[in-house]
């Protein structure tokens, strides 16, 4: 009998196992992008970059360049099943690994998930992080900012059905959703809205909940949530009233200003040749974002 | 020693959630293993099979499994818009209720066959014998394998810190992502399950002794 | 059912009554089960296309890849927790104090917290000292998930195997004392042996304990197969719905499969054990409190399992 229960269990790995050595079909799983493929560019790779920083010559060391990325967010920083990222922070991550001198395949994109970023960037585990990261003082104490690169404004993902949240003023004693200790949520928090919170690891297990009726609305930056929305039109909309300012910083060692320098000089060339406009339509504008020139030059400290 | 001083209301908070969601899974795992175990040895097989099947899925399905499982399965199959608590309560108290099954069956397990036909055979009904006879035997050889499930329990509610539950894993979380050494950390936080295991174990010693016969 | 300690064998109209209340009973499961598939249906759960994803060539590659990283932990985890096992209850066992006083206060220490925290600590605490201890990319969360689970299975092991070796009768190693063999020679080759063989099964359903912690690593974002099954939901979109059910039932699938194949393989050994007559009980296959106390499980085993003297003082 007991016999019998292995030998099942063993066949249903063994099935599986071979099923997965026949291949399957190509491509990405699921329903086609709405709007045509994100765009991927290619930027002109620097030669020979020297740099007073301790990061930097540790890559350089070991010839890759490893980038904090998310991998939940589509038109953002999205990873599909076949292993391809996509996404606009994956485009800014890449420019400025060309100034840097490493070309896309020295890069090795690393998952670091919301809940988890400050320890990963501030104790190394990336290089760099580009993942709709918002500048703010409490995160300048442990990790250091180049950018911003983008200014986003935290909005309200809500079904598309939903009638009673129109704005963040009438979230008073809904359930909202969001990360754990995201800026958006602490201000949704705050007496003045009153909203009860659920706080999760990835944005895309709130959208999870929302469609599932877990929660009333998700909340943080409306960049992120139009990605949602584009990709389940059906169901999603976002509300489209921001009530905060969310700067995009890279996230990086706080100690490595040599590195946060040259990070910063490189936005600025790519912003002023043209690359980041066409990376910016090509990926977030696909998801209904009007496209807004960054000011430049950006602050350094 | 600072650490602890500076956020002692963060400590706290994690200690009391860390508290009460033992406390109700506890008490649900305790429903859910008492009614799975009068499924398990009932004479109906239906039932047992179903006892049976409980027990054997739960226990190999790992408990981070358990909780996608609650969050992201459970509302579509139930109504939608539970609190995160609830859903962390429904998870651990369904995973430890077949590990109060398996001691409860094994208690009932360890009563001589003889007592139960004495029983009968002066005449005591089902219920009687029951009440009388084998749940008071039983219930000395299933408290001290409770009293270890329930410090298992407490360990596995720190998962539910990954899952919008304030305990005292997302207190370490939050205090770590804040900058603070983790080995301090670590020592208080360990500090706060020792007292909590401690206590139980002690609570269950207790108990141990108040329902100790000579036989 | 008919040496129960809580009926009698059936009579006629309780044979009639039973058969009965059957007939309610397997209604009501089916009817428990039906309403669970309607209610996922009703919802689209079921839809060709939210199944057809298992169909791709990429996604079939993450489950195997995050499968194959599971038990690569799993087994490197595994062996370090055992052999740590071994040490740990050698060092409780040991005739020094200081030994004795570490290795309880370690055993104690790590089996009181919970694992995920144990993990997560050393998890930061790598990341912190990432370039000293020289660790690339995915190494980090590699050796945080495997060392976490060592120090805690293996303080869980070193329980299980000190109960073993204090189930071998003391006669044996008066003996080997009595032929001259020297404190090692006895423990290595007369009390662990025997106190391994006594323990197997309950060591190996913490090996079943173990493989089911892997899946901690979720939380500290490491990619094997619970993070990476999840993945697929997160970034796959069909009939705009996340295929969550569908990863989930799969993914659930193979780790009840791989676990009941560990669990059988304990009780079959148990099984085999228990033929042979050498005198020294084997403890009881049961499944210890998962990430629990074997310790405690064994202890309590006093129906079938050998009797831990030294833990009753």
């Amino acid at each position: 009998m007991r016999i019998r229960k292995t030998a099942a269990a063993a066949s249903v790995v063994l099935a599986l196992a071979a099923t997965a050595a026949c291949g399957g079909k190509e491509g990405t799983a699921g329903d086609k992008p709405k709007g045509g493929e994100v765009v991927s560019g290619k930027y002109t790779v620097a030669k020979d970059v020297k740099l007073d920083s301790s990061t930097l010559k540790a890559a350089q060391k070991r010839g890759k360049l490893i980038i904090g990325a998310k991998a939940d967010q589509p038109y953002l920083g999205f990873e599909d099943t076949t292993g391809k990222r996509s996404g606009f922070d994956i485009e800014i991550a890449k420019m400025v690994a060309a100034d840097l001198g490493f070309s896309e395949d020295q890069i090795e994109f690393k998952t670091v998930d919301s809940n988890v970023r400050e320890t990963s960037i501030s104790k190394g585990q990336v290089d760099y992080y580009v993942g709709t990261y918002t500048i703010n003082d409490e995160r300048k104490k442990q990790v250091g900012f180049a950018g911003p690169y983008y200014v986003a404004g935290a909005d309200l993902l809500v079904r598309h059905d939903e009638k009673g949240i129109t704005g963040a003023d009438s979230v008073k004693g809904k359930k909202v959703c969001s990360i754990v200790g995201s800026t958006p949520l602490q201000e949704i928090k705050k007496p003045k809205y009153g909203a009860k919170t659920t706080e999760l690891g990835k944005y895309s297990l709130c959208v999870k909940q929302l469609l599932d009726g877990q929660v009333d609305a998700v909340t943080t930056d409306d960049a992120i949530l139009k990605g949602y929305a584009a990709q389940r039109p059906s169901k999603l909309r976002v509300v489209g009233k921001p009530f905060t300012e969310e700067p995009y910083g890279i996230g990086m060692n706080k100690d490595d200003k040599a590195l946060r320098d040259a990070i910063s000089d490189a936005l600025e060339k790519h912003i002023k040749n043209g690359d980041y406009k066409k990376a910016y339509e090509g990926t977030l504008g696909k998801s209904g974002s009007a496209y807004v020139a960054p000011k430049t030059p950006l602050p350094r400290y | 020693m600072n650490l602890l001083f500076d956020y002692f209301p963060e400590f706290r908070d994690g200690f009391l959630g860390t508290l009460s969601l033992t406390a109700a899974s506890a008490a649900l795992a305790l429903i859910l293993g008492i009614i799975m175990a009068g499924f398990r040895v009932s004479p109906i097989p239906p039932l047992r099979a179903f006892g049976t099947a409980w027990v054997t899925l739960l226990r190999n399905t790992p408990l981070t499994l358990l909780f996608l499982i609650t969050f992201f399965v459970m509302p579509q199959i139930l109504f939608p818009g539970t609190s995160p608590y609830k859903l962390a309560v429904g998870a651990l108290g369904c995973y430890t209720s077949t590990f109060i099954c398996e001691a409860v069956r094994s208690g009932i397990g360890t009563v001589p066959i003889g007592q139960a036909e004495a029983a009968r055979s002066l005449g005591m009904t089902f219920f009687q014998t029951l009440r009388m006879i084998i749940l008071p035997q039983a219930t000395r050889t299933v408290i001290p394998p409770l009293s270890s499930i329930f410090i298992a329990l407490t360990k596995n509610s720190a998962i539910a810190g990954a899952f919008s539950v304030t305990e005292l894993f997302s207190v370490s979380k939050l205090l770590s992502d804040k900058g603070y050494p983790i080995g301090w950390i670590f020592l208080w936080i360990a500090v706060a399950y020792l007292v909590i295991t401690f206590s139980i174990s002690g609570l269950f010693r207790l108990l141990e002794r108040r329902m100790e016969v000579s036989r | 059912m008919s040496a129960s300690v809580l009926y009698d064998a059936p009579g006629p109209k309780a044979r009639i009554r039973n058969r009965v209340y059957s007939v309610i009973g397997t209604l009501a499961v089916i009817g428990l089960i039906a309403f669970v598939v309607m209610r996922l249906n009703d919802k689209g759960q079921f839809a060709p296309e939210m199944w057809d994803i298992f169909n791709y060539a990429g996604v079939r590659n993450d489950i195997i890849s995050g499968l194959l990283t599971t038990l690569q932990v799993f087994a490197v985890a595994a062996v370090l927790s055992l052999a740590l096992g071994v040490v740990l209850a050698v060092g409780r066992l040991s005739d020094h104090k200081w030994v004795r006083l570490f290795t309880t206060g370690f055993i104690e220490l790590f089996r009181a917290v919970p694992l995920l925290i144990t993990i997560y600590a050393l998890w930061v605490l790598f990341l912190t000292y990432k370039n000293d201890l020289g660790f690339t990319g995915d190494g980090t969360e590699f050796w945080a998930l495997v060392v976490g689970l060592t120090i805690y299975n293996g303080s869980v092991q070193a329980e299980v195997l000190r109960a073993g070796i204090n189930s071998v009768p003391k006669g044996q190693s008066e003996a080997a004392y009595a032929l001259g063999m020297r404190k090692t020679q006895v423990m290595v080759t007369i009390l662990i042996p025997q106190g391994v063989r006594a323990m197997l099964p309950t060591i190996i359903s913490q090996l079943v304990v173990t493989l089911k912690d892997t899946s901690l690593g979720y939380v500290i974002t490491y990619q094997e197969l619970l993070y990476k099954v999840q993945h697929i939901a997160e970034v796959t979109v069909v009939n705009d719905e996340s295929p969550y059910v569908q990863v989930i039932i799969v993914g659930g699938v193979i780790y009840v499969a791989l676990c009941m194949a560990l669990s059988a393989l304990a009780t079959w050994i148990e099984r085999r054990g228990r033929r042979a007559k050498t005198g020294i009980a084997v403890a009881p296959a049961e499944q210890p409190v998962a990430a629990g106390d074997a310790l405690d499980v064994v202890d309590h085993a006093e129906v079938a399992g050998p009797v831990d003297t030294s833990k009753k003082n």
